[in-house]
């Protein structure tokens, strides 16, 4: 058992790791981990689904304000929105869904309609892929726990 | 970084105090919303939130509000950071009133919002890091 629980340990760390390096997440992640405590055990799992909520509810805001087919666009309501994700992925450390909002929005003040259909498309595959990665580091730590062991702080520096 | 700020910088927990924090967050996100209250609750204080400007000066209205610390993003619906901050002072809210602003902000927008009655002015996110030195010194005001 104590193998299983040091080689899950060690899935954990480097999949951790590896989350920062290709830039799915930066600091203010590392930030919500320490919010949480026994005193509120599921403080991660509870803001990063509110993320995803918002990242699912503006998607759609600025797909909507895209659609050529039900008039003019309307940049300002994409711009809102974009600036409204920006925060939310800022918040919770998800760098790269930010780094998109940050070129979606001069495209946005550009008035670039091809620009800003590119990159909706890339926030709504990042944010997708965020939640994968994330599900899957959440049911590391759940095995951990499962197999008697202690969820490892893992230092990115 | 000055003396103080050095000193400032190394706090790591709020001073000792009878009295615990009561702060009000005024955010329009609910993520914020929930960060600035965690942090609020890890620091020993209790919070209450506003989804915006106008409810927190709802909130005052009846005169019975007694928050020791307001957090108060910038940029709301229906009554922005700066309206809200400039008539809470004008009810004669005398609450630690601590603005919340983006890395986006220039340095004119950060300071008309400092003059619309704020204390203090800081970046989100925010961290125990950078609120705890601050509220230490409003502790300070209460044990001194």
């Amino acid at each position: 058992m104590d193998a299983l629980i040091s080689q899950l340990q060690r899935q954990f760390r480097d999949y951790t790791i590896s989350l920062y390096q290709q830039d799915f997440l930066d600091d203010q992640f590392t930030e919500l981990k320490k919010l949480q405590d026994d005193g509120s055990p599921d403080f991660v799992a509870e803001v990063l689904s509110l993320f995803f909520e918002d990242c699912v509810k503006l998607i759609s805001n600025m797909a909507r304000a895209l659609d050529q087919t039900t008039g003019a666009v309307d940049f300002s309501t994409v711009g809102a929105s974009v600036h409204q994700l920006k925060g939310s992925s800022s918040s919770v450390g998800a760098k790269r869904v930010k780094a998109l909002c940050v070129s979606f929005k001069d495209f946005c003040e550009a008035q670039n309609f091809e620009g800003c259909v590119r990159c909706l498309q890339q926030v709504d595959i990042e944010y997708k892929t965020l939640k994968t990665k994330l599900q899957d580091l959440f049911n590391l730590e759940k095995q951990i726990i499962q197999a008697g062991g202690i969820v490892p702080q893992v230092d990115i520096n | 970084m000055s003396k103080v700020e050095k000193k400032m910088s190394k706090q790591t927990k709020p001073k000792e105090t009878k009295k615990k924090l009561n702060v009000l967050i005024v955010d329009d996100d609910a993520i914020n919303r929930k960060l600035h209250a965690r942090i609020i609750n890890q620091i020993g204080g209790v919070s209450q939130t506003a989804e915006n400007g106008e409810e927190a000066v709802i909130l005052h209205r009846d005169g019975n509000a007694s928050f020791d610390l307001i957090l108060m993003d910038k940029e709301m619906p229906k009554r922005d950071g700066a309206s809200a901050t400039k008539k809470l002072r004008a009810m004669k809210v005398t609450s630690m009133i601590i603005g919340v602003t983006t890395l986006a902000d220039n340095e004119e927008e950060r300071a008309a919002f400092m003059e619309a009655g704020l204390n203090h002015c800081l970046a989100k996110p925010l961290s125990k890091e950078n609120l705890l030195p601050l509220i230490n010194h409003l502790l300070d005001a209460y044990n001194g």
